[in-house]
């Protein structure tokens, strides 16, 4: 790690090291009793921990010149076990909540293990944790493999992955005491919102130099989308968060927007984190490791073109779905509706273009696990979408919104779509990264596939059921034309499918956690002995765009 | 042509981010900032009132403890929802809330009308330990925040923020926050009065957790769900189902 730096990049990295701890100590200060004085402690616990890393390795011997001449891969390797790490600890919180559901006792009778409290530190950790890393590291290795540059900047790599997972970690342990906005995905308090903007400001601009130095003339798809990415998670970002801290000295803020318009803020933002963090970015994974895998060019380079345009600009106007039949005015709800209908139209493009580079490869697919998770990712991916622009019509959203059917859908494309992915680029990248022969053991990569997918279906096909009975039992009239089922008479129907869905839940996690141990097996593998010629892209830019 | 001119763009970053930017704009802009200036997107409610300092912290625990993860506050323009529930939420009713809290999961049921659905007592009980009043649920159990002291000291603050912000709280208001939060569930003590004079005669003032010698978290968390759905009758107006609205002394 900290070999790849020069004296000067150390001496920097510690006094940004010193300043972010400073920061901490005067929130201990302000904070003192509040919630924010504890985040104070963590921040300075972080930075020590760092600081006695770079210290411990200070007086190490210097790069040498050749380090421009290759590529810049150690925050690529341990944003990937981040990414793991954040992955088993989110899916782990993820079954707890299920379990919680179907046994409510599991709570302890403790205020941090309550379900509210638990819930976010579920979606935090396998969205931002999991995902998030993912995106970083994948995203560092595709700039530079699709670009021939090394990342142009050689601290700020570091800074983007470490202030990011610190972001996290603020995030996390503020829910688990209680600090949370209350806005989904966009939970964390000013502090670390604001904190967020400078790690995002500084990602952005490594991003950007380092397509500037470019060896290829144009910009590979997946560039756009991690672009994209970035650019519009700033956005959505800093409007959704603008908030009036109760003082200095607490956590506690108000957010700017009040009522019908925070709901349209909100769901502006909470929308388009789907669209932009959840599906944007792992597009640009998709676009780069499928065709690397498969070993075949991108099936059409116009449908990456609409594809991409269409995402960009139908998704920010989609938000107001998830306000059908609310005090949100019709119109704005029928225009929300209208574009996730039209919406369609590109996310299957983009799911026929990956579907489509694989034909001719089907027997890939067949023998190699590895090509065969994304292929299935793809596949989710169509299926969600086709999924989503359904509900978003309005009648249809009258039954399946507020119920389970949603919970459905938002795992259909986070587990089948979101983690499918990942866990195959990863599988891809790993070896490469590494310089290994190949994964430590194929088997192992099947047996995760097999649990990944049956995981998926489970928890999916339970909560199909559960959301549909359950708008069905709300909206049921007796002859009489009276309600025929109080609330409690349907929650008692949805047990069978919450024990289900943990049950499921545990496949999954299982899987992951199989995943963890292949890639630690393959870490700790013999780098292959011959000069393989890893640091020269594998297959040049212009091949796998089909120019 | 347009596959040339793409061409192009690709070969240019800066052109790439100022399209992505100009592209992903418009929709949020269309149908953000209407919201602000279009009358009649939020109704007039000459009648409605502010949160009272003690309702405003039973809210900030509601948040704090994530209810809004299970229960949403956002009863839908459908005619099982007005019959389960009550008139249909107006964006009014929620003019006041930062954050909003409409909720999308309904695990448990909507809760935008659940002022003075049940008594202070059931309430308790039912946070203490929701399986002793209803065996089937699966909500969690919050029986510490009875024994939990409520932070008070700062409610002026808080206060402040929100007027900063819009609310209309008044500097009598502020100042007095921390003694009318301690008020509104001392209902023998020597604040009490303040808190009427503020709020309303019609504000609920009462030891909402059964207990006098303390005000506690539970008292804050009640309060609130106590007020919820009676800050305005504008709901039972516009519904055209009058004679159902709550009668605020109750
Ligand atoms: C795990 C989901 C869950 C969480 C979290 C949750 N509840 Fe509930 N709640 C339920 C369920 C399910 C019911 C219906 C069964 C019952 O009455 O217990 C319910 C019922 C209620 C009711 C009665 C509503 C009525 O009309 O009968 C109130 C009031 C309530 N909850 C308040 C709260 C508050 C306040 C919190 C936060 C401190 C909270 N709930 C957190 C699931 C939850
Ligand atoms: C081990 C596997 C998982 C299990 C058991 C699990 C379980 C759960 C549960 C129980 C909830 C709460 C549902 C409710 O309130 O009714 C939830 C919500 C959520 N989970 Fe998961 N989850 C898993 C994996 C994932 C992954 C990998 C992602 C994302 C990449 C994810 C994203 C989400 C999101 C976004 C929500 C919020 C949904 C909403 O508000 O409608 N989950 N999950
Ligand atoms: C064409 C694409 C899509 C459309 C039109 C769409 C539409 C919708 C709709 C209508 C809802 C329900 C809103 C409600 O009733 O509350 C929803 C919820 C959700 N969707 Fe999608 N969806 C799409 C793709 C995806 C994908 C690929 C994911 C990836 C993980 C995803 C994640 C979510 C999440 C997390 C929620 C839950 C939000 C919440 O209530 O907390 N969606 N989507």
């Amino acid at each position: 790690m900290i070999g790849q730096l020069t004296s000067g990049e150390r001496q920097s990295a510690v006094v940004i090291l010193l300043i972010v701890a400073m920061v901490g100590l005067s929130m201990a200060a302000l904070g003192r009793t509040d919630p924010l004085g504890v985040h104070g402690v963590i921040v300075m616990l972080f930075s020590g921990g760092l600081l006695y890393v770079v210290l411990s390795s200070f007086y190490a011997p210097a790069p040498t010149e050749e380090r421009e001449a290759s590529y810049y891969d150690d925050p690529i390797k341990i944003g990937i076990v981040l990414s793991m790490g954040w992955a088993v600890f989110g899916m782990l919180m993820g079954v707890w909540v299920a379990s919680q559901l179907a046994w409510p006792d599991l709570a302890f009778d403790a205020a941090w293990s309550s379900f509210g409290r638990l819930r976010p530190t579920h979606t935090t950790g396998v969205i931002f944790g999991f995902g998030g890393n993912a995106l970083i590291a994948t995203s560092f290795h595709v700039v530079q493999r699709t670009s021939r540059a090394r990342l142009a900047g050689q601290l700020s790599p570091w800074f983007v992955l470490f202030g990011f997972n610190l972001f996290c970690i603020l995030a996390v342990t503020g829910y688990f005491m209680g600090i949370t906005q209350s806005k989904e995905y966009a939970e964390p308090e000013w502090y670390a919102d604001l904190w967020l903007v400078v790690v995002w400001v500084t990602y952005f601009i490594l991003y950007i130099r380092t397509i500037a130095r470019r060896k290829e003339p144009h910009i590979y798809v997946a560039n756009w989308y991690f672009m994209a990415f970035i650019l519009v998670v700033a956005i959505l970002h800093i409007v959704n968060n603008l908030t009036l801290p109760v003082s200095w000295g607490h956590a506690k803020s108000y957010t700017v927007w009040p009522g019908v318009q925070d709901a349209m803020v909100q769901w502006w933002y909470g929308h388009n984190a789907v669209a932009f963090f959840l599906t944007a970015g792992f597009l640009g994974m998709l676009y780069y490791y499928l065709p690397v895998r498969a070993q075949r060019p991108i099936f059409s380079y116009r449908l990456s073109i609409l594809s991409f345009w269409g995402i960009t600009f139908f998704y920010m106007w989609a938000g107001s779905h998830h306000l059908h039949y609310t005090a949100l005015p019709h119109w704005v709800q029928t225009l929300g509706m209208t574009f996730s209908v039209m919406l369609l139209v590109p996310s299957w493009a983009s799911a026929g273009n990956a579907l489509l580079t694989l034909n001719g490869a089907w027997h890939k697919v067949r023998d190699d696990a590895t090509l065969r998770f994304m292929m299935v990712a793809a596949v989710f991916y169509g299926l969600s979408t086709f999924e989503g622009s359904f509900m978003a019509i309005r009648p249809v959203n009258s039954l399946s919104h507020y119920t389970d059917w949603t919970v459905g859908h938002v795992h259909a494309g986070a587990l089948g779509w979101v983690a499918l992915i990942t866990f195959g680029s990863f599988y891809t990248l790993v070896p490469a990264l590494w310089k290994r022969e190949a994964m430590y053991s194929a088997r192992l990569i099947e047996v995760h596939f097999w649990l990944a997918l049956a995981g998926t279906l489970i928890y999916v096909f339970a909560m199909w059921n559960s959301g549909i009975i359950q708008g069905l039992m709300w909206r049921t009239y007796t002859e009489e034309g009276t309600l025929a089922y109080s609330f409690v008479d349907s929650l008692v129907a949805m047990y069978p499918y919450y024990i289900a869905r943990a049950f499921g839940g545990l496949l999954f996690l299982i899987g992951a956690v199989v995943c963890c141990y292949n890639i630690w097996m393959t870490v700790r593998a013999k780098p292959v002995t011959s000069s393989r010629s890893g640091d020269v892209p594998v297959v040049s830019v212009a091949s796998v765009a089909g120019e | 042509m347009s596959e040339l001119l793409h061409r192009k763009l690709e070969r240019s970053a800066i052109g790439l981010v100022l399209a992505i930017i100009a592209a992903a704009s418009v929709g949020g802009i269309v149908e953000i900032a209407p919201l602000f200036t279009i009358d009649g997107t939020v109704e007039e409610a000459p009648d409605m009132r502010v949160y009272t300092p003690l309702e405003l912290a039973g809210r900030n625990i509601y948040i704090r403890e994530g209810c809004y993860a299970c229960h949403s506050q956002m009863i839908r323009t459908l005619r099982d929802e007005v019959e389960r529930y009550g008139p249909y939420s107006l964006a009014v009713e929620s003019q006041y809330d930062r954050p909003m809290l409409w909720g999308s999961k309904r695990t448990g049921p909507d809760l935008a009308r659940v002022g003075g659905k049940y008594s202070d007592f059931w309430h308790v009980a039912h946070l203490s330990n929701p399986r002793d009043v209803v065996p089937e649920s699966n909500m969690p159990a919050y029986a510490w925040l009875a024994r939990t002291p409520l932070r008070m000291e700062d409610l002026p603050r808080h206060l402040e923020a929100q007027r900063a912000l819009g609310v209309p709280y008044t500097e009598e208001m502020i100042e007095n926050a921390a003694r009318d939060a301690y008020g509104q569930a001392m209902p023998d003590g020597d604040f009490a009065t303040g808190v009427s004079e503020r709020y309303g005669e019609a504000t609920q003032v009462r030891a909402f957790d059964g207990v006098t010698t303390q005000v506690t978290e539970m008292d804050a968390l009640v309060a609130y769900l106590q007020i919820l759905g009676r800050l305005t009758v504008a709901a039972y107006q516009d519904t055209a189902a009058p004679e159902k609205a709550p009668d605020p002394a109750n």
